[in-house]
Parts: C-alpha cells; structure tokens; sequence
C-alpha cells in the first residue's frame, strides 16, 4: 500500500452561496466518502477541513502578506491522506470524494523512509 | 519499407539502441500537432484541431472531406515522394533486413565501429526470407560471411521482439531505465554472441533471457541503491480485496498472460498527458531513440528526453500499476491505447512536409502496433476495427497525390493503384469487427474506409450505406467532425442544399470555428450549387485557416476557379 492525498479544490463563493444547507450535504456526503473507502479496500488515514483562504496568511522570505499564496477561482478547500495498492486504486477512491464545486487531485505522498 | 527496421545498437551508445543518426535525411516534419493535443479524450472539442484532428483524420476524414472537397485522402496532405518509398506491400513484406549489399558495413560494426549502420535499416526483399538465412548460419560459419547476416538479424530482432524483451524485464526489474538498459545490454550482447555462435532458433527467448539475467544481476549488485529508489508496482493477481476477487478470476486473470500487453497499457496509461502516452510508447513498446521520436514530432531531443524522463517519474513516483487493466475498465483503458496508436498513423500519415523517412517509420510502426494488438487482444473488436482502419487507409496511401506533390481529390485517384491485398485483408477484419454488438468508433470508420475502399468508383460508392455508417459512428462518437463528414455525405444522398443545412448547424455549434475543413467543405457544397460567390468567400474563410502549403495550393486553385 502507498500513501496518496487528495486535495480538494472548490469554488469557495459556491460555499458561501449554498449557506447552512450546502454545509449540511457536504459534511452528510464526507461521511458517505469515509465508508466508501473502506468498502474499496482503502484506508483513510487523515485529513482535515481548512478554513477559507481569506483566513489565510502567506510567508515569502520572511514577508508577510494576507490572503492565499496564490489566488485561485478554485481554492485549497481540505485533503484527505489515504492508502491505496496503486495510483488506479488511489484514482477509484477520490473519484468518490466529495467535490461538488470543483474537483480533486491526487498525489503520490513521497517515501522519505529510505532518504 | 525504409527504415522502420531499427538497426542493432551500437556498442559505442548503449543509450540510444536505435541509433537515429544513421537514419538518412533530415528530420521529418510530422507535426499536424497530433502529439501535442491536450491529454483529453479524443471526442473533446478541443481536441479537434489539435490532437482530435489527427486522431480522427485518417479514417473519418477518410472518405468525407475527399467528397468535400479537400483533402484527397486523410484529411491531410502528403508531401511530395511520401509514396515512393512507402511501396505497396503493407502487410508484412517490408523489413528490418539487411540487404546484401549492405553487409559489409554492417560487418564491420561487430568487430566494433558503430554496427546500426545501414545494415538493419534497409529493405531487402522481404524479412522472412531473411529470418530464415539467419536461422540458417552455422556455428562456425566465417565470422565476416556471418557478421552482416547477424546485425541484420539483430535489426530484425530488434524490431520484432523489443516489445516482448523489455516487457519481460521489467517485470524482473520493476525499473523501467534499468529494464531499457539490460535490454539494450542483451541486443549488444547478441551481436558478438550470435557471431560465434549462430543466431538462435528464437531470438525473442535468448534476448529475454540474458536481459533477465542481467537484471538480476544488476539487482544483486544495487540492492541497496534499489531499496531507495520507487519501484514498478507489479500486482500479484490476488491483490484485490476479496469482493472482487471472483470476479477477478473470471474475467480479469486470464487477461494477464502477456508481459507485452502490460507494457503498452502501462504507457498509455490516462494519468499521463497524451504526448507523455504516444512517447512512451515509441521509445518502450517500439524502442525507438529518443532522437528518432523528437524528430517524429518535430521537437528538440532535450525536450522529447525531458517528456520521457518525466513520464517514466511519474510511473514509478505515483505507483502507476504495471498490469493489464481488470474488464471493468478496459473498455476506456483500450480506448486510449488504440487513440494512441492511431495518433502514430496519422502522424505519419498526414505529415505538411518534409522527407519522408521518420514519416514512413512512424506508418508501419502504428500498423506493426495494430498488429500486436490484435494479436494479443483477438477478440476485441475494436482492436480489429483499428487495424482494419490502418490498412485501408494505408491502402489507398499512393494516390494521395500527384507526380508533383498536388493532392488528389478522392474521385480523382486512381483506384487501380490502391494495394488490393491490404484492403482485402482490411474488409475482411471489418466484417469481424462490426459482428456481434454495438460497434464502436474504431469499427465503423474502418467500415466507411472499407465502403470507399471497395467501391469501383467514387460515383458507384454506395451511398446510403456510407450514410448508415456515418449515423451510427456519430452516435458511438458524438464529435462534429464526424458530423461534418456526415454531412458531405448527406449531400451525396440528399443533395449540396441538405447538406448545408447541416453545416449551418455546426457553425452554429460553434465548436469546429477554427477547423478549416468546415469552410471548405461549405465552399465545395456552394461550388456544386453554382452558388460561386458565396463559394469564393467561403474558400476565403478557409484559407485563412490553412497553413499547410499544399492545402493553400489547392483551395488557391479553387478560389482562382470561382473568380473566373
């Protein structure tokens, strides 16, 4: 098994936009995702929510600035890091994962054991 | 019959088995952008002038945009000179066979010079012939009697087994630049061997094995750098969790027999850009050089190296299995690699310019692909249809043009020219192709191919049915190119004027605006209406789409026609 994260990238004004209702499916749908993974043979073994990137703060050389490190129409909205045999599983289980409005991408986690 | 025979690595570079300079001539420009598309699906919009342009060019455009028009054949143009060396004999009479005359050189690089040479890329009279001479050398036969006979038999081995060699070893490996390497070793390896020894009864097996042994060799001597490094993930067949385990018996696991199929699965895998796919495949399934695919594509070899090496990364770093994919996802997964092979074909085949080595190569090795892969696949009807599409197209490659290079409008060709054997062979695979269900896009732009292919003339072409087949491959392959082609069809069947009601419904659609065959197509509709004004303008329109030199020549023709 290799460790992959699924980064979520969703419009944040679609957030905004959908109220307590969108909050509700969305958190009703990560549910949903956490059984799934487990149905398909994977393993989630973290993963988070982050807070709007207008609470985000951004560090270049020692400079602060407010706001994002880059601004997006889609933004770094929450990831998941999960365990899957290969990139097909790990591509089979975030198509499950809840990105109603944007998408996800995946990425292999890096092995630093043997550096 | 050039030189798709990759001739024996050089002793002197191990990393370039192929050894592309020894290729006469300049680069070939093969750029109709097929490479360079997004890495999409081929049906996208987007995709259509780019990469979906060539992907649907060849057999699509095949007969449509002729019956409209403008290109002759394919969509595209060949240059002048693009037939010659090509010959007729598609289907397996051309070969990686070292001419008589070219021995010499090719026996002075086993003693150590730089063997490629001539030897292995030039066409003698055919590579069976030439397989059996080299079966036939005995131990002890004259080292410089023997020598050329043996690069020649390395070539063809080269190009024969590559695929079934490096699949073998990557498996040993679970590296893919340790597994090109021990292969290369072996092809250099056989050189001296078969010198001395004779060439073997199976040249595939004796590479394998010493590729194979090379590697473990290597994987002895690098344990502990390999510990470090992320390896080739080859699943064992149990590793699916047991709900789909039976499954997996049924369908899935006889499916992994060959090493091959692995491989080019594995090349073509979605997670990779399209140009990432189409690379990798040349330089893996076909061992083409690095420099060889640059100049196939028209890129630097920095930049083609950088593609390959950034690929191969990715395979390894995100885990992209090593296997053949389960039957739940093959359909999709075959799909992108017979999209592939095809962008191969076309490539070649629609080249603006340029001489037509590399051109040529890329032609009978997207046609020698189609061949495996009906060879491991035999039952998939699309691998079929693909290969039925290769050949007639192929087919009916001579007439393309003139003497002088000017492209041939389809009712202008001579038909007695087309190589009726391919095309045979080509309908033949059609009719198994279209049996037994839906048929899907490969299939049915191998039966409009083979309808035009068959037909005694461009006037006795059967219609109606090319029409059946037209409604059909729009509805397994919603593109509007095929919708264009339709409707030149349409006008075949129905009249020019029905027929611009359907291309006002694209330009409403909006999606081929930059795709300069939907104005020419409007342009030649007009012209048959006698509408020549409107005609002018819209060949106009499409000129100011087109770059490729022979195009121009002839809408400039067209445009000077209506003014006249």
């Amino acid at each position: 098994m290799a460790k992959y994260a699924i980064l979520i990238y969703e419009s944040e004004k679609s957030y905004a936009d959908g109220g307590a209702d969108a909050w509700q499916a969305v958190g009703e749908a990560h549910g949903r995702f956490a059984q799934q993974v487990g149905e398909k043979g994977g393993t989630i073994v973290g993963g988070d929510a982050l807070e709007p990137t207008a609470t985000a703060t951004s560090i270049r050389s020692d400079v602060v600035t407010d706001g994002p490190f880059t601004e997006t129409k889609e933004a770094l909205g929450g990831f998941y890091l999960i365990e899957a045999r290969d990139l097909d599983h790990a591509i089979e289980i975030a198509k499950l994962c809840p990105a109603q409005f944007g998408g996800v991408e995946v990425r292999p986690v890096m092995d630093t054991s043997n550096m | 019959m050039t030189a798709h025979a990759a001739p024996a690595p050089g002793p002197g570079e191990p990393d370039q088995p192929t050894a592309g300079q020894h290729r006469p001539g300049p680069a070939a420009a093969c750029g109709n952008g097929s490479g360079r598309g997004s890495g999409g699906t081929a049906a996208g919009p987007g995709d259509e002038g780019t990469a979906g342009a060539g992907a649907t060019g060849a057999g699509v455009t095949g007969g449509g945009l002729a019956g409209g028009g403008l290109a002759g054949d394919g969509g595209a143009v060949a240059g002048p000179g693009d037939e010659g060396t090509a010959g007729a004999g598609v289907t397996g009479d051309g070969g990686a066979v070292a001419g008589p005359g070219d021995e010499g050189t090719a026996g002075a690089g086993v003693t150590g010079a730089g063997v490629a040479g001539d030897g292995g890329a030039v066409a003698g009279p055919g590579d069976e012939g030439m397989a059996d001479d080299g079966l036939a050398i005995h131990r002890g036969a004259g080292l410089a009697d023997a020598a050329g006979t043996v690069a020649g038999a390395v070539a063809d081995a080269h190009r024969r087994e590559w695929t079934f060699v490096l699949a073998a070893t990557a498996r040993v490996t679970r590296d893919l630049d340790a597994a090109e390497e021990c292969v290369q070793d072996a092809y250099v390896a056989a050189l001296d061997a078969w010198a001395r020894q004779g060439v073997p009864r199976n040249p595939g097996a004796w590479l394998t094995t010493a590729a194979r042994r090379r590697a473990l060799d290597l994987l002895r001597r690098d344990r502990t750098l390999r510990s470090k490094l992320p390896l080739l993930i080859v699943p064992e067949p149990a590793h699916a969790p047991a709900a789909d385990v039976a499954a997996q018996a049924e369908d899935g696991a006889e499916m992994i027999g060959d090493d091959r199929l692995r491989l080019i699965f594995t090349c073509c895998h979605p997670a990779l850009a399209r140009e990432a796919q189409v690379a990798l495949t040349l330089r893996l399934v076909c061992g083409l050089s690095t420099a060889e695919i640059a100049r196939a594509f028209v890129v630097s070899e920095t930049t083609m190296a950088a593609r390959v090496t950034r690929a191969k990364k990715k395979i390894s770093a995100a885990r992209i299995a090593y296997r053949v994919p389960e039957a739940a996802e093959l359909p999709d997964r075959l799909d992108a690699v017979l999209t592939v092979v095809h962008l191969l074909y076309t490539t070649g085949h629609t080249a603006p310019d340029g001489p037509d080595l590399v051109r040529a190569d890329l032609v009978e090795r997207a046609i020698d692909l189609a061949r495996m892969l009906r060879e491991l696949m035999p039952d998939e009807p699309e691998v079929r249809g693909l290969l039925a599409l290769l050949l007639i197209t192929n087919a009916r490659r001579a007439t393309r043009t003139d003497s002088r290079g000017n492209m041939l409008l389809l009712e202008d060709q001579d038909r007695s020219l087309w190589d009726s054997r391919a095309i045979a062979e080509g309908a033949a695979l059609v009719l198994d192709a279209l049996r037994g269900g839906r048929p899907g896009r490969f299939a049915l732009q191998a039966a409009i191919a083979a309808v035009h292919a068959e037909a005694p003339s461009y006037a006795r072409t059967d219609w109606p049915q090319l029409l059946q087949l037209y409604d059909a491959l729009l509805r397994a392959w919603p593109s509007p190119v095929v919708a264009l082609n339709r409707a030149v069809v349409v006008a075949m069947v129905s009249g020019p004027a029905a027929a611009l009601d359907e291309i006002a419904r694209l330009e409403q659609d909006g999606r081929l605006g930059a795709y300069r065959y939907l104005p020419a197509t409007k342009a030649d509709l007009l012209r048959r209406l006698g509408r020549n004004a409107d005609a002018e303008r819209a060949y106009q329109a499409a000129l100011e789409l087109t770059a490729n030199a022979a195009e121009r020549a002839f809408i400039a023709r067209r445009i000077a026609e209506m003014s006249a």
